[in-house]
């Protein structure tokens, strides 16, 4: 292949070099295969992880998280904290400065100005920022030097590390965006593609949705990185293939996100051109439990709405009993292997934020069913529980994907065996996460009474994740469907906690906050049901040496660390 | 001459046909095995009744054994009882919807290639057709029958209905363009001259000259017909239109096996085996049941 | 012939329109947003802005309206000014200015110009997908005549069992098949395209004989499995005439009989199921190409649609709509050059 004789004419004139990861590009050549290939390599154009992960190559963020979580400057000198004077006491303000000398890759300075300009750019009315969350709040972004950036927000901030910091922040030059403002981002073409940036590589042909050329930066920071002269993300395909080509045949030096089958895994690493890396951050592979009835009888946009309570889920002891049911070890074991862990929260880390009740990971057959005995509910002529009309019946929807059809399999089979009759249903992803108001299969929809899918929060900090199962946040016709509350969880005390979590600034007593938050609707009152903290799973050729698995950040945070081990 | 056997009294036409069909082979050979697929996936769960969807977690990927003959998948699900389940999907869908389609197609192209004024117009329906997109094409079909349909002939039927028709509606185009073409040469042959100068009326024409000489290419499309159905009702349960994710069918089962084809490769086998071979021989029953048709070849 | 031609086309005018209408309002109707692959993370206000800003709040007909004057006048006057400026065929035409600057037909995903990425696709897609049909169609004909000529021998025999194995297994598991094979087992053949290589020389002529190797056979196997098929059964058809009886009595070598006479009679089917497939070998082999990364015309498709890229998904489908039409016309020509008895007046 191209690439292996760019390896040895790159190994073979660069032979004599003292030691192999001490001058850049010593290294020749890095393949990386993303089975969803990158569309675009402007982040604020695009939510997609694919493009996100792809452009962290290129163009940084003043901070980055770490594979623990912690924050890391880059661009900046140092994290800006209210303990060091870069956050302001009353929480509003937050400084940054920015290293001395700092070089685009086209060679000339990044300044203030440029920080000030990427905050403009995203938070232009017209742009349809897809990073516009992370500058939420954000009253003016002003330089107050060519080295000194100081965000100033609305409303004291507890978490100011919205703007600048990780993967979906970073800095764009200002030079080459500035006619690319609001409706015009579109047009600038050649800028999305080929982004100038002050990260370890700079792109030499960007083909959307398949490939990514990619050479050393000459301007980068550190005059020893990257080690790797050049580097190809190739993109396209399917994670099991992504896997063979790095684990089995060794033409990849590093695969994106293997979601596969444990034992399928396995087997590709006995080809032993590599392993499978997994890490751990805050994904949850949850089921949400509807409090609305789905009923297809119902009159259309009435369906999983406030007018009917659900007839038998809105009863805790039956949401218990189904999470009870569920033997969360074997479904890991079966579905994830190393890159899951049973858990019975919807908060899985950082470690502060994590309640740690367990109870839910031992299945109970016994207690399920003496649970929904004593609420009434009895078994009729085929093993089906009821009480008066009210039937357990109930239909599992989840997105098309071979691990959660297994999952299905399973956890229907232990409902049936308390007495449930269960209907499942698999919807394609591009239906069942797109929010088409006209779709009747979407998730927000949630015509259904129970679903099965993975979410996850930006960051460390949980604030906005739990705030998003408030009341008002209730999917319904008259929001367009739109809405993050899936369950359709509605208690009053929880919003009111919420509300004093966004006033909270200590970090302690925000943990605790968070604690209860998680337990109110997981593990007390079980109208949504964790099952497994997901992993993420990166297949790392064994030649490839640096390489740290980030979960909390772009995977390829820290591309400029990477050498060849020979 | 094409009815040539017809005008002999003595014999029945359909002995003469049966005659010939049982002089061949290949027919016979294809017939058998046709039915023998048939009879076990439909009449097999009543010797084998192990149930295609329980779970045995503590059996999981056995191999072939007494307990479980073709061995279990990664659920411990019997695969001999989920091959069975899967062929009675797999064959009644394939098989209805290859009728109509070729039904459908048959008749488009017939008339098209027959009566000129249909031409045009029928021509262009089939470009319509042949030009839109799959995939968003069936998402709309279900979007539109599923409900409606389930609330009429039940869950089940309804998808059978919803799926055969999508497979149907998607696939007749190709029949429709071969029949169109043979149709428009055919019609300049002497014996149609000769059989419209007696006073043949354009019904009979078509059902008597017309049809009999374009059986061929209808019956290949129709073999390849039934392997195309059987592949695409499999893509169909990717978009949420198929069976119920835990239903088994020949092309899914295929589908899940192919991550697994290193390690467990009896998984791929059935399933692959299983679509070839009736596809195999229902080519085999179409070749005899042509040659038994043609009265050209019956004479021989 | 020729004003047959002149009006099928004049005629195919007006026929596009409607198949883009058709097709633009089957995309609204399908269910799906083109938010669907952005993390859920991502609030409901921010996903709703970014629906404005791909001018998802125009109304229908004006968005559509909008789509055809961009396919239909500002991407050819695009065609156009790069042909006469840079191209080599019409280079030495005065250099033409007729893009002023309108907004091109702009793919959801990648906000960049839809035809600039179909035209970085065709390449791959021609190569595999082309040279699979090419190589399905040359293998076809032959095994097609000879099976037919020896009915029920053991080359016949075998050449069905071939043909349908090769039909009824999907590519999904052929593909596979052979990269566990030959790219794991034995190593001979890469089992990721890649798309960069540049054939310079005759060591990347090599390498790029050797990653097209594995895609082309399992589209050849599967092209030639359909044609061999109908070539078979329609030469059967016509080896029984009377007209073949004939031909040999008036003393015609076997050769100018099969070769001649039949087979000439027998291609209008086979004529018909070839130009069928060329508007698909330019869609692309959606699986084929995702089994072996080729990322060409199919995967573009493939892409757009589970991204819900609707002005990609609608300039694609739309260009294959084009080449069907063509395609039709064409077979239709053929049939009147086959048979010069078939007439359309």
């Amino acid at each position: 292949m191209k690439f292996k004789a760019l390896m040895l004419g790159a190994v073979a004139s660069f032979a004599f070099a003292p030691a192999a990861f001490a001058q850049r590009g010593a290294d020749g050549h890095v393949n990386v295969i993303y089975w969803q290939a990158p569309s675009i390599l402007n982040p604020y154009l695009s939510g997609g992880t694919k493009d996100l992960e792809a452009s962290s190559l290129i163009i940084e963020p003043l901070g980055r998280y770490d594979q623990t979580g912690a924050l890391v400057p880059y661009l900046a000198t140092e994290i800006p904290t209210v303990a060091n004077g870069g956050v302001s006491a009353d929480l509003k303000t937050i400084t940054w400065k920015l290293k001395p000398g700092l070089l685009w890759a086209d060679g000339t300075p990044l300044t203030s100005a440029d920080v000030v300009f990427t905050a403009e750019y995203c938070m232009h009315p017209e742009g349809g920022c897809a990073q516009a969350a992370k500058f939420e709040g954000v009253d003016k972004v002003e330089a107050i030097d060519p080295t000194t950036v100081k965000v100033t927000f609305k409303e004291a901030k507890p978490n100011p590390y919205g703007p600048f910091m990780g993967a979906q922040a970073p800095i764009i030059q200002k030079a080459q965006f500035a006619e690319c403002l609001g409706a015009k981002a579109p047009e600038c073409t050649t800028a999305n593609f080929g982004p100038i940036g002050t990260g370890p590589f700079k792109v030499t042909e960007f083909r959307p949705n398949d490939v990514i050329s990619l050479e050393a930066n000459p301007n980068f920071r550190d005059p020893a990185k990257p080690a790797f002269a050049t580097m190809t993300l190739k993109g396209g395909g399917d994670a099991a293939a992504a896997g063979r080509s790095v684990l089995e045949t060794g033409e990849f030096d590093l695969a994106w996100n293997l979601q596969l089958a444990p034992d399928v895994l396995a087997n590709m690493a006995k080809g032993g051109k590599g392993e499978a890396r997994s890490g751990f951050g805050s994904l949850v592979e949850r089921i949400m439990v509807n409090q609305y009835s789905a009923d297809p009888s119902l009159p259309e946009g009435e369906r999983s709405t406030a007018k009917h309570p659900h007839p038998f889920l809105s009863d805790v002891n039956v949401r218990k009993a189904l999470s009870l049911a569920i033997d969360r070890p074997l479904l890991v074991e079966v579905g994830y292997g190393q890159a899951g862990r049973p858990t019975c929260d919807l908060v899985p880390a950082p470690a502060i934020y994590v309640s740690g009740r367990t109870e839910c990971q031992t299945q109970d057959l016994a207690a399920a069913n003496k649970l929904l005995d004593d609420a009434g509910y009895v078994r009729g002529a085929d093993g089906v529980r009821a009480k008066g009309d009210v039937r357990l019946k109930i239909l599992f929807q989840t997105s098309t994907n071979a691990v959660r059809q297994d999952f299905q399999a399973l956890i229907k089979q232990w409902w049936e065996e308390i007495g449930f009759e269960v209907e499942l249903r698999n919807v394609s992803a591009s239906v069942f996460f797109g929010g088409d108001p006209g779709s009747p299969d979407t998730f927000q929809k949630f015509y259904a009474d129970v679903q099965m899918y993975a979410n996850n929060f930006d960051g460390t900090d949980p604030e906005a994740y739990m705030a998003a199962q408030t009341c008002d946040k209730i999917p319904r016709p008259e929001s367009q469907w739109q809405g993050e509350n899936i369950a359709r969880i509605c208690i009053p005390e929880y919003d009111a906690l919420v509300a004093e979590l966004g006033k909270t600034g200590d970090i302690n007593a925000r943990a605790e906050i968070v604690k209860k938050l998680n337990n109110m609707i997981t593990n007390d009152s079980h109208m949504i049901i964790p099952l497994v903290d997901r992993g993420r799973v990166t297949g790392v050729a064994k030649t490839l040496g640096g390489f740290t698995l980030n979960t909390w950040d772009s995977e390829l945070w820290n591309a400029a660390d990477w050498y060849r081990i020979k | 001459m094409t009815d040539a056997a017809a005008s002999s009294p003595p014999r029945s036409q359909w002995h003469d046909i049966w005659v010939q069909f049982k002089s061949h082979r290949g027919a016979l050979v294809g017939a058998v095995v046709f039915l023998a697929i048939v009879i076990t996936v439909f009449l097999g769960p009543l010797v084998w009744t192990a149930d295609p969807t329980f779970v045995n977690i503590r059996a999981r990927n056995k191999p072939p054994s007494f307990e479980y003959p073709f061995g279990t998948d990664q659920l411990g699900r019997d695969m001999l009882a989920r091959m069975m389940a899967g062929g009675r999907v797999s064959i009644s869908v394939g098989l209805t919807a290859m009728s109509l389609a070729i039904t459908l197609g048959s008749t488009v192209g017939l008339l098209a290639g027959y009566f000129r004024s249909l031409d045009w117009p029928l021509m262009r329906l089939t470009e319509i057709f042949q030009s839109l997109p799959l995939l968003p094409l069936l998402l709309v079909m279900v979007t539109l029958f599923r409900e409606p349909l389930a609330a009429s002939f039940g869950p089940e039927r309804g998808t059978f209905i919803l799926i055969v028709g999508a497979i149907g509606v998607t696939s007749w185009m190709a029949t429709a363009r071969i029949v169109r073409g043979s149709v428009l040469a055919l019609k300049e042959r002497e014996f149609v001259l000769a059989a419209r100068s007696i006073g043949t009326d354009d019904f009979k024409m078509i059902l008597r000259h017309i049809l009999p000489n374009v059986v061929s290419p209808i019956m290949v499309s129709a073999t390849l017909g039934i392997a195309a159905a059987i592949i695409t009702e499999s893509a169909l349960s990717f978009l949420g239109l198929g069976f119920p994710p835990d239903f088994p069918t020949w092309g899914r089962l295929l589908y899940d096996a192919v991550d697994y084809m290193q390690q467990y490769p009896a998984r791929v086998i059935w399933p692959g085996v299983a679509i070839s071979l009736t596809v195999l021989s229902v080519n085999y029953l179409g070749d005899g049941l042509r040659d038994a048709l043609d009265p050209r070849i019956r004479g021989r | 012939m020729l004003t047959f031609i002149i009006r099928r086309l004049f005629l195919a005018i007006p026929t596009l329109l409607v198949i883009s209408l058709i097709i633009f309002l089957l995309l609204e109707l399908a269910p799906g947003d083109p938010m669907a692959q952005v993390p859920l993370t991502v609030p409901p206000e921010v996903k709703e802005k970014m629906r404005l800003a791909l001018g998802l709040g125009e109304p229908l007909h004006i968005r559509y309206i909008k789509w055809v004057w961009q396919f239909f006048v500002v991407e050819p006057s695009v065609l156009i000014d790069w042909l006469t400026r840079e191209s080599a065929l019409f280079g030495w035409l005065p250099d033409t200015t007729l893009y002023d600057g309108q907004l091109r037909v702009l793919s959801w995903q990648t906000r960049s110009p839809v035809m600039d990425i179909v035209v970085q696709r065709l390449p791959q897609t021609m190569w595999v997908v082309g040279m699979g049909y090419l190589f399905g169609v040359m293998i076809a004909l032959p095994i097609g005549i000879y099976s037919a000529y020896r009915q029920y021998s053991i080359f016949d025999q075998v050449g069905t069992f071939i043909s349908m194995v090769g039909f009824s297994v999907p590519t999904f598991f052929t593909g596979v098949l052979l990269i566990v094979i030959f790219s794991v087992e034995l190593g001979w053949f890469p089992s990721i395209y890649d798309t960069t290589l540049v054939v310079n020389s005759w060591d990347s002529f090599m390498m790029q004989v050797r990653q097209m190797v594995m895609p082309v056979t399992v589209l050849a196997l599967f092209n030639a499995a359909q044609i061999s098929r109908f070539m078979r059964s329609s030469m059967l058809d016509n080896l029984t005439q009377d007209y073949v009886r004939t031909a040999r009595a008036k003393g015609l070598s076997e050769r100018a009989v099969v070769l001649g006479h039949v087979l000439r009679n027998s291609m209008i089917p086979v004529v018909t199921v070839i130009a069928l497939g060329v508007p698909q070998v330019f869609g692309g082999a959606i699986i084929t190409e995702q089994v072996f990364k080729v990322n060409g015309l199919g995967q573009l498709l493939i892409g757009a649609i589970e991204a819900n890229d609707l002005p990609m998904v609608q300039t694609l489908t739309f260009i294959f709509a084009l080449l069907i039409v063509v395609f039709n016309l064409i077979a239709d020509v053929l049939y009147g050059i086959i048979d010069p008895r078939i007439r359309y007046d």
